[in-house]
């Protein structure tokens, strides 16, 4: 089974030289720590920047240059800033080639919920529901269940959606799985973990073909 | 020269009234229009509709007008880390319209352009859609979205002339450059305001058409609302 970190490891995997990469908050933006250095990626934060680098050093913070989740960051040589309305216009145009973000409900049909419970307090949406309805390239980050053991894969997503068909790839602490017109379709087994054991962690409909590979870490 | 250059924020202010809609410039604390904030708080208008990516902290951006009951309804795409604006939320003092961060980027753009609305295929499928027209285009459905209609614009600039052009230092800039002149007037304050001529016409972001008047602020805090930093 894999830790948050371990998923963002997987993740890693998926990113490709030369993609533009926007990260949400949460277990996607561990990814950034683990994309190979061989590699030229640029990061996107919605707020409007364009070529994200680490956390500045102590002392060198600057009000003025954060991420969507509010800290202080760097920019990296190449780097770029602009406004809200061309940040969205990279989103929305899909010049961004891959989102990676989090969720509370996948269903598997590909829609995803995941910025509002009921009956709890709603801190909104951000840019999230703006990045699901036009990436072409989206892969969720989350744990397979939920805190109280309950599947997070369903056949339909219970709590209000962010999007609709949208999701493409996920990866949990249990296993890679691709969304297909048919349901779940099982790619990779985390180490350590079963097929049943996803069977038994996954409520919406699970393809097996042949034997499933553990993933390579 | 057409001059924009008013003498400070009193005067920038001029003509704000109870129940009017603004639209303020930031992305969280960050590039937020503080001295036209406090002279709010100072002048005690109430009855506001803002429009606003965020809607500050407990004590300091829009958190402050939060705290003297001024808002009467908060358009906004996320407002998370403030107490007192979920206190009133939940016991419906406050209503809050909660809408895509980039549905609201464009329906502040739209109106500064001249666009009555726009398609977008953010929250389509979703309970944002509900009630509005959607519409099918290459397949592929879309959300219709109006321009928003506002009375102030009130934006941060790092520099600016008296011919109103701004430059915005890093990002800063966010959601300011699409308010300016998406409102009846648009009202700037900056860190440092400069005689025309000064600045370089090829670095100017907003062009001073869209801004009305222009201030020198007396005082900004830039709070950093998440300090983050690696070791050495």
């Amino acid at each position: 089974m894999l830790d948050k970190n371990g998923i963002a490891k997987r993740i890693a995997k998926e990113v490709q030289d030369g993609f533009y990469v926007n990260l949400g908050i949460g277990i996607p933006t561990l990814v950034a720590n683990y994309v190979r250095d061989d590699i030229e990626v640029e990061f996107q934060s919605e707020n409007g920047v364009l070529g994200m680098g680490p956390f500045p050093f102590e002392g060198e913070e600057d009000a003025d240059i954060i991420n969507a989740g509010k800290q202080t960051i760097t920019t990296l040589p190449g780097a770029s800033f602009f406004d809200s309305s061309t940040s969205f216009s990279m989103i929305r145009g899909q010049h961004v080639d891959l989102t990676i973000l989090g969720a509370m409900e996948v269903s598997e049909g590909g829609d995803i919920a995941n910025w509002k419970i009921p009956g709890k307090m709603v801190k909104g949406m951000g840019g999230a529901m703006d990045l699901v309805a036009s990436a072409e390239n989206i892969i969720v980050a989350m744990m397979h269940t939920n805190k109280r053991g309950a599947s997070k894969l369903l056949k339909k997503c219970s709590l209000p959606l962010t999007g609709v068909s949208c999701v493409k790839k996920i990866v949990t602490n249990l296993a890679v799985l691709e969304v297909t017109d048919n349901g779940f379709k099982l790619l990779e087994r985390a180490p350590g973990v079963s097929v049943d054991d996803i069977k038994s962690a996954t409520e919406g409909t699970l393809i097996i073909e042949g034997d499933v590979p553990e993933m390579a870490l | 020269m057409i001059n924009k250059k008013v003498a400070g924020v009193s005067e920038a202010l001029q003509g704000v009234k109870n129940d009017m809609t603004f639209m303020f410039g930031g992305f969280g604390l960050s590039g937020i229009p503080e001295n036209s904030i406090a002279h709010l708080v100072k002048l005690g208008v109430k009855g506001l509709t803002c429009i606003s990516n965020n809607a500050g902290v407990d004590d300091f951006g829009l958190g402050l007008l939060l705290q003297e009951k001024q808002i009467k309804k908060m358009i906004s795409s996320y407002v998370g880390e403030n107490d007192e604006f979920e206190r009133q939320m939940l016991s419906g003092e406050l209503n809050v319209e909660l809408i895509p961060q980039g549905t609201l980027a464009e329906r502040c753009r739209a109106a500064q352009a001249g666009f009555p609305a726009i398609y977008t295929p953010a929250g389509f499928g979703t309970e944002v859609a509900e009630g509005k027209e959607t519409r099918e285009f290459d397949g592929k459905m879309y959300v219709l979205e109006h321009a928003f209609k506002a009375d102030f614009a009130f934006v941060k600039a790092w520099k600016g002339d008296e011919a109103g052009n701004l430059i915005f230092k890093g990002t800063a800039r966010n959601f300011n450059p699409n308010m300016c002149g998406a409102a009846k007037i648009t009202v700037a304050e900056v860190e440092e305001l400069l005689p025309v001529g000064e600045l370089d016409p090829n670095q100017i972001h907003v062009p001073g058409i869209f801004v009305k008047r222009i201030f020198h602020g007396q005082h900004f805090e830039k709070r950093i609302e998440q300090r983050t930093v690696r070791q050495r």
